[in-house]
């Protein structure tokens, strides 16, 4: 997934550049063939992408800094051996970047160095915020966690520095938000992202307002060129963060292991009802 | 699997050879394919498609360049063609227009997907406009075509999910039906729920297990090829999200036209020939007896359509494995080798429930299925079941397999029912078998050309 953004990134530049290997093939087929990426960029340069692109820029920096202000605060109870705040702070922390982890799964290797769960990476390699969950929930203790706390919260601050340099494409726009959902429904709906803590939901919440951020974001003009397909998208949003109001409990969400099988089978089919028409979302990207 | 429909030969498909004197399409250089105008000309989908499958050509034209192929009309002007060799047999495609929905009087294809759905979303309208998606897309699938033309923009999602590309129609039919729960009070529908579509009483012996039961949608995909029935649910589902849910699914199974080029009776996993006793499907006066629902019936949106009754049945493979040949032969009332009426020859012989052995006892046993089933011989059903196996019950290591059950009648409280009710009180055959699944669904009548599937009733 996090090869699919840097691919995606890297055609999306190509095809602004105008030298995308598609648009030759495309001239090649003849008449009938004029090349989708073609027609793409001619009806994107009629949408105004500049504001909305800088709209969501503004939005992944505001997300990235409390990002790093939260860590800091969260690095600090590990430090001083509070467990009890260490686990307080550690779902809400993480929300920050749940939000935009699309943007931070396309600045290379940081997404693993950050949240790589036990097993996804080689045990030398694993670090991050799911390596201390296990020392906060498994074995009870932030003993041992300390210097993987602080290279969370360096790794945090790179993260904000590399996305300085990252430029956001439309298509990065519209793929994100349901890159999003497709998070939600392979690991947070399964209850496999947060093995030791189940704070599985509050990463679920924040996958889901994130899409909703770029949704809100291009809904105008997906208003303006396709009516049903914005209503159906709508519809489907408020259905899902209704249902998942339920789950509130005080400031939070409930943990995972409250869930019986028909919750996560509603929550899921919700996800995959949303998902589905948010995938047509690059009709105002092409023909 | 219990179909009667014994002359239903396996089809070849040819459809798809080079005509005699073409050089063969992947021969030929992508410049000598652009020279001869190939890419203007009327080529069918599987040549196209084959065409852009190998890699070299399938790069050069590329993903962007095959959608704008098929919008350009070459697949268009190639339609015609497969239409006008649509005799079942040589095109395999079997038509999913007409009077009666497809897949209930025509011939078993090899395999089922059956699938449950429920309702999500609340309005009339929305279903409506599912069932005319549906309808278009299942009109298409059951062609071999794909659901809908490629948009030929790279940033959408492909419009058809692309496994069943370059595979023949395959016998595909589609049939869709409606359940007692549809009729509820979302759709405003409660008035028109036909007195005939009852929720089924419990039966004796029923071990019912919720998830696989009921449903407010039911859709049957038949076809000679599991990748392509598999295909016809995906894409459905798919076009259905945001608006039904699946409820439950179960695949099945019969002997394949290539195994049996014969269409002998299919054997059922308890080894006994199934379907012997089914009425004449090529007959309309006895279809309009048994099967499909008539003016004056009750509702006349259902006029033409059919009641269909889906058991899940497993059977128990283990206990039956060491019974007896002669237990098994008194279980059913028939011979396990010949099919025939015990006591009898062939297959095909009358059964007479009067005949009696030397000592003055019945032949056929008075608690066998057949008897029990066969009644007084004034209700009759048409059985289109399919054998699944669905892996092993991990509570007990053994197979879970037997029979998908599907019946066809014209009014379940008539016919299905009272038999089912005898059958679960005394069968002989329930030591052995276990009904864990069940479901009740109208199906439609036939849909012409430019209707929708459903519109009688919406
Ligand atoms: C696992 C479950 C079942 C098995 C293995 C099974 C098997 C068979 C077999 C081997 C026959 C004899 C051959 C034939 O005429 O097709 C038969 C006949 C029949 N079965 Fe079943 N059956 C099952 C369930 C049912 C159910 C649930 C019904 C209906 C409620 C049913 C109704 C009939 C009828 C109507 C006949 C024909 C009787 C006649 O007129 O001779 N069967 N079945």
């Amino acid at each position: 997934m996090k090869k699919g953004w840097a691919v995606l990134l890297l055609a999306a530049s190509l095809t602004a550049a105008g030298c995308s290997s598609n648009n030759d093939d495309g001239g090649n087929a003849g008449n009938g063939g004029a090349s989708a990426s073609s027609q793409a960029s001619a009806s994107a340069s009629t949408v105004d992408w500049a504001p909305i692109i800088d709209s969501y820029r503004q939005f992944s920096v505001e997300q990235a800094d409390t990002f790093i202000a939260e860590t800091d605060k969260f690095v600090a109870a590990v430090k001083s051996g509070d467990i009890d705040t260490a686990k307080q702070l550690y779902a809400p922390t993480r929300m920050y970047y749940e939000r935009i982890e699309p943007i931070a799964e396309a600045l290379g290797d940081l997404d693993p160095d950050i949240d790589a769960r036990e097993n996804d990476v080689e045990d030398k390699d694993w670090r991050g915020f799911h390596r201390i969950e296990k020392f906060l929930w498994v074995d009870n203790t932030t003993a041992g966690a300390e210097d993987y706390a602080d290279r969370l919260l360096e790794d945090a601050k790179s993260l904000r520095a590399l996305m300085e340099t990252v430029e956001i494409e439309p298509a990065l726009l519209v793929t994100g938000a349901v890159e999003l959902l497709n998070e939600v429904s392979s690991s947070k709906v399964t209850g496999e992202e947060e093995r030791y803590s189940h704070t599985d939901l509050y990463d679920f919440a924040a996958n889901v307002e994130g899409a909703r951020k770029i949704y809100d974001l291009l809904q105008p003009e997906l208003a303006k060129k396709d009516a049903a397909l914005d209503t159906s998208i709508g519809t489907s949003f408020t259905n899902l963060e209704d249902a998942l109001a339920d789950y509130k409990s005080g400031d939070g969400y409930v943990s995972y292991t409250d869930l019986k099988e028909e919750d996560t089978k509603k929550l899921s089919q919700l996800i995959d009802a949303l998902a589905e028409p948010l995938s047509q979302m690059g009709v105002i990207l092409g023909a | 699997m219990e179909n009667g429909n014994r002359n239903d030969t396996g089809n070849s498909t040819k459809q798809d050879q080079p005509q005699a004197g073409e050089t063969p399409l992947l021969e030929q250089s992508f410049e000598e394919r652009q020279a001869s105008g190939l890419l203007h000309k009327s080529v069918s989908r599987r040549e196209l498609l084959k065409m852009a499958g190998i890699g070299g050509a399938g790069l050069l034209l590329g993903a962007a360049g095959l959608g704008a192929v098929f919008k350009g009309n070459v697949f268009g002007e190639a339609a015609p063609a497969t239409r006008a060799s649509s005799r079942p047999n040589s095109s395999g495609i079997v038509d999913f227009y007409g009077t009666h929905q497809a897949g209930i009087a025509t011939p078993s294809p090899n395999f089922i997907l059956f699938a449950a759905f429920d309702v999500t979303s609340g309005s009339l309208d929305s279903v409506r406009s599912l069932f005319q998606a549906w309808t278009a897309a299942a009109a298409a699938m059951t062609r071999g075509e794909p659901v809908g033309e490629e948009s030929g923009n790279d940033h959408l999602p492909p419009t058809d999910t692309g496994e069943a590309v370059g595979l023949s129609p395959s016998r595909t039919t589609i049939t869709f039906g409606v359940g007692p729960s549809f009729f509820d009070n979302r759709f405003g529908l409660a008035g028109k729920r036909p007195a005939a579509l009852v929720d089924f009483p419990a039966f004796g012996g029923d071990e019912l297990r919720p998830e696989w039961c009921g449903g407010d949608i039911a859709v049957q995909v038949c076809s000679d090829d599991m990748q392509v029935a598999f295909h016809a649910i995906r894409n459905l589902s798919r076009i259905g999200r945001g608006k039904v849910v699946l409820r439950w699914t179960q695949e099945g199974f019969q002997r394949t036209s290539a195994a049996d080029p014969e269409g002998a009776t299919p054997r059922n996993l308890l080894g006994f020939k199934d379907g012997t006793a089914n009425p004449d499907t090529a007959s309309e006066t006895e279809m309009s007896e048994v099967v499909w629902a008539q003016a004056g019936d009750g509702a006349n949106w259902m006029n033409g359509g059919t009641y269909m009754a889906v058991r899940r049945v497993r059977m128990r493979i283990e206990v039956w494995d060491r019974s007896t040949l002669a237990d098994q032969e008194q279980t059913f009332g028939r011979h396990r080798a010949s099919g025939a009426p015990l006591g009898s020859r062939n297959e095909f012989d009358a059964v007479d429930l009067d005949a009696k052995d030397a000592n003055g006892k019945p032949l056929i046993p008075l608690n066998s299925h057949v008897r029990l089933a066969r009644g007084d011989g004034s209700a009759r059903i048409l059985r289109r079941s399919y054998s699944y196996s669905s892996g092993m019950d991990n509570k007990t290591g053994q197979l879970d397999a037997g029979l998908l059950f599907i019946c066809f009648n014209r009014d379940s409280r008539k016919q299905f029912i009272p038999m089912q009710q005898k059958l679960g009180q005394s069968d002989l055959l329930n030591e052995y078998i276990v009904h864990n699944g069940s479901a009740h669904f109208a199906c439609f009548p036939g849909v012409r050309q430019g209707g929708y599937v459903g519109e009688t009733l919406f």
